[in-house]
């Protein structure tokens, strides 16, 4: 009899070596890494989040300095090699520095590049104090001007004379965090009255419908600057923020809300979810353990595709001047420096270096989203 | 349908009603600070329209003005009835949502059915890149581009529908052609994520019905590749063309009126910006009251089309 166990046992266990079996989230993640535009648009993402957490770390620059001489002041470029005054060539990593020369007629400002002034630049160099991750202060920045007292303004500055590549990477934090909170938000709403819909159907089924099909049928930005206009300008910054994010996030819910019924309908008439019944589980253990998980790689999908809309929101409301305020840095605020036409074609990287984070943030987003869509999808060939 | 009207009205008058104060306590402040009295003014003001009275009071007062009397109460800023205000602006928002409407049908079209047709060529590639371009590129964004490029590299006068010298003239066909000029430019702005969303779609109806037995069948019996392709596949596919004014449309309203802020167009966006911002309610109002209704009708007008394009629908 044991001997009959042990050798059944060997069986099992040959079996395990030969055949590997993978649960259904390997199985998405196994298609998913077959798919190499979303596999490194999840990288570019990640590196953006990243950014977004380490914040201060990278930024050389304080965000919230002037500089009345730096104003509107050029991109310097990153040089490598010095040449001495014996000719010879030595490696050093540097910018050049800019005068400044003001024509005092046209009252225009010119810079042009001073090539004797070498600001050295380096890793891991000394400036402003910070608090690393919000806890641990600091001085210690990634990469900046090894002489604290030297400024370098990589992506140029603003009307102010503020330091652009800062200000973008501290402006990543709340753009994109805009979108994951404005994300989980529609995610509640969504998925409790898409539930709600799709498992009870009937009167609370068509109510829900027709508060979705409304929503929908309303253009949208209209309803949203009448909302954000009635945000009072003398309230904090963070609960500004809260409150945007809730207005972002009132157009991605009811997609969401829309799938959730779907799936809903078409699982409570399923085999397991009927054997589930019969075996005398209450609803909520039924949709929390059988139904959630089989449409949660769904939902994960249409999130990840809800995000670029939700950063997109905030970043159009932000520039029409009436979501996120000046001193809270994103990227739609940054982008209303570069409203009008003069201050575009006098200082172009204004637009453009924001610009360019947030299609590079929308693009990989949404590539990411497909990605993930499709490797969730058991049905997709 | 006319519960959703009752609705958009409501919500409508809740948002406008939403910030603290009203316009009449910033008038008043501000004749208090240049010494004019003008109690009696502000005071029939505020019974005329109900102001300081109950929420439902003040939206019955607005409502009944609005369908008895067309009157869609005053523009305090401007001291001007609405209605005076807002017509031509709503003439050209709804005129360039349609125009781009347009735009968006005449592109997605072929582009899609030559992407399906010629699947992975270089041509597709070339349109799935801008597809995802278009659709990451946020409106005002590809307006401030646009405006730039017109401007450093064209020499063209930004902003506007028309040059400045034509402002105030009568329309000759001068001025028409300059309209031209101008007009192209919010219209491709507004509508190349939607033609970039458009040409996804088609692109991938299409191909469904591309491998179908019936287009075998006829291409057997020798029918021209291209009428072949025009009379059957593209029919079925073309649904979405018309289901998705439903959709399309509160987007392109949307995205017009963004882009008019942008480019400073003379339609609702700019007026309704600045409206909300100095809290003149009735005017903000009006406009996302009227704005919202007729994106309304357009999309019932889009559900009756297509019921009667597609008997597929018309028979359930």
């Amino acid at each position: 009899m044991s001997q009959a166990v042990l050798s059944h046992q060997e069986d099992v266990d040959d079996f395990d070596d030969t055949v590997k079996v993978l649960g259904p989230w390997a199985l998405v993640w196994r298609k998913f890494k077959r798919h190499r535009l979303a596999m490194w648009s999840g990288v570019v993402v990640a590196l953006i989040y990243l950014v977004a957490i380490l914040g201060e770390f990278l930024a050389p620059v304080q965000i919230h300095d002037t500089s009345v001489r730096n104003t509107f002041q050029p991109p310097q470029a990153i040089h490598f090699f010095v040449t001495r005054e014996d000719g010879s060539r030595e490696f050093l990593l540097h910018a050049k520095g800019m005068k400044m020369e003001l024509d005092r007629v046209a009252l225009r400002r010119t810079f042009t590049v001073d090539e004797s002034k070498i600001i050295p630049l380096g890793f891991w160099v000394r400036g402003y104090e910070y608090k690393f991750l919000g806890l641990l202060p600091s001085k210690v920045h990634l990469f900046g001007p090894t002489n604290p007292r030297d400024t370098v303004y990589l992506l140029g500055a603003d009307r102010l004379g503020r330091d652009v590549l800062s200000r973008i990477i501290l402006g990543t934090r709340v753009s994109m965090s805009i979108g994951l909170v404005g994300v989980a938000v529609s995610l509640v709403i969504g998925v409790l009255l898409g539930g709600a819909s799709g498992y009870y159907g009937g009167w609370i089924d068509g109510l829900i419908q027709r508060f979705i099909e409304f929503i929908r049928s309303v253009p949208t930005i209209p309803l949203w600057m009448g909302l954000a206009a009635a945000i009072p300008l003398d309230w904090p910054p963070l609960r500004t923020y809260f409150v945007v994010t809730i207005i972002v996030s009132m157009i991605g819910w009811t997609t969401l809300a829309r799938e959730v019924r779907g799936k809903f309908l078409s699982l409570r008439n399923e085999d397991f979810i009927i054997a589930a019944r019969l075996d005398g589980l209450t609803n909520w253990e039924i949709i929390v353990k059988h139904m959630v998980p089989s449409f949660s790689s769904h939902i994960i999908a249409s999130l990840t595709l809800a995000v670029p809309l939700m950063i997109l929101a905030e970043t159009s409301l932000s520039f029409l001047g009436i979501g996120l305020q000046p001193p809270i840095v994103s990227w739609g605020t940054l982008l209303k420096e570069a409203q009008n036409i003069r201050s575009i074609i006098e200082a172009p990287w204004l637009l453009i270096a924001p610009g360019t984070m947030i299609v590079i943030a929308v693009l990989t987003l949404n590539f990411l989203g497909d990605g993930v869509r499709d490797a969730a999808d058991p049905h997709a060939h | 349908m006319v519960p959703t009207l009752l609705l958009v009205s409501i919500t409508t008058f809740v948002i406008i009603q939403l910030p603290p104060g009203d316009y009449l306590d910033s008038l008043a402040a501000e004749m208090g600070e240049s010494g004019v009295d003008n109690t009696a003014v502000l005071e029939s003001l505020r019974r005329q329209y109900g102001l300081g009275e109950p929420f439902y009071v003040q939206y019955f007062k607005w409502m009944r003005g609005i369908l008895l009397e067309g009157d869609f109460g005053l523009s305090f800023e401007k001291n001007r009835p609405v209605t005076d205000l807002i017509w031509d602006r709503l003439g050209w928002t709804f005129g360039i949502s349609i125009m781009t409407l347009l735009f968006i049908w005449l592109t997605a079209l072929p582009i899609g059915i030559y992407s399906a047709v010629r699947k992975y060529s270089v041509g597709d590639y070339v349109a799935t890149f801008f597809g995802f371009i278009g659709l990451a590129i946020p409106n005002f964004l590809l307006a401030l581009v646009m405006m730039y490029v017109a401007f450093k590299f064209f020499g063209q006068s930004v902003g506007g529908l028309v040059s400045p010298e034509y402002l105030g003239e009568p329309w000759t066909w001068a001025k028409f052609v300059d309209l031209l000029k101008h007009i192209w430019m919010p219209i491709v702005v507004v509508g190349t994520s939607g033609a970039a969303a458009l040409i996804r779609i088609m692109r991938a109806n299409l191909l469904d019905e591309l491998y179908r037995p019936y287009v075998v069948t006829a291409r057997a019996k020798g029918m021209t590749e291209f009428q072949l392709l025009l009379r059957y596949p593209v029919r079925v596919a073309l649904n979405p063309f018309i289901s998705t004014i439903g959709w399309i449309l509160p987007t392109l309203v949307s995205g017009e009126i963004i882009v008019a802020v942008v480019m400073n167009l003379p339609t609702t966006g700019p007026l309704l910006l600045r409206a909300l911002l100095v809290q003149d309610m009735f005017l903000a109002g009006s406009l996302i009251l009227i704005v919202s209704m007729l994106t309304v009708v357009g999309t019932l007008i889009s559900d009756v089309l297509l019921a009667l394009v597609d008997p597929r629908i018309r028979y359930q």
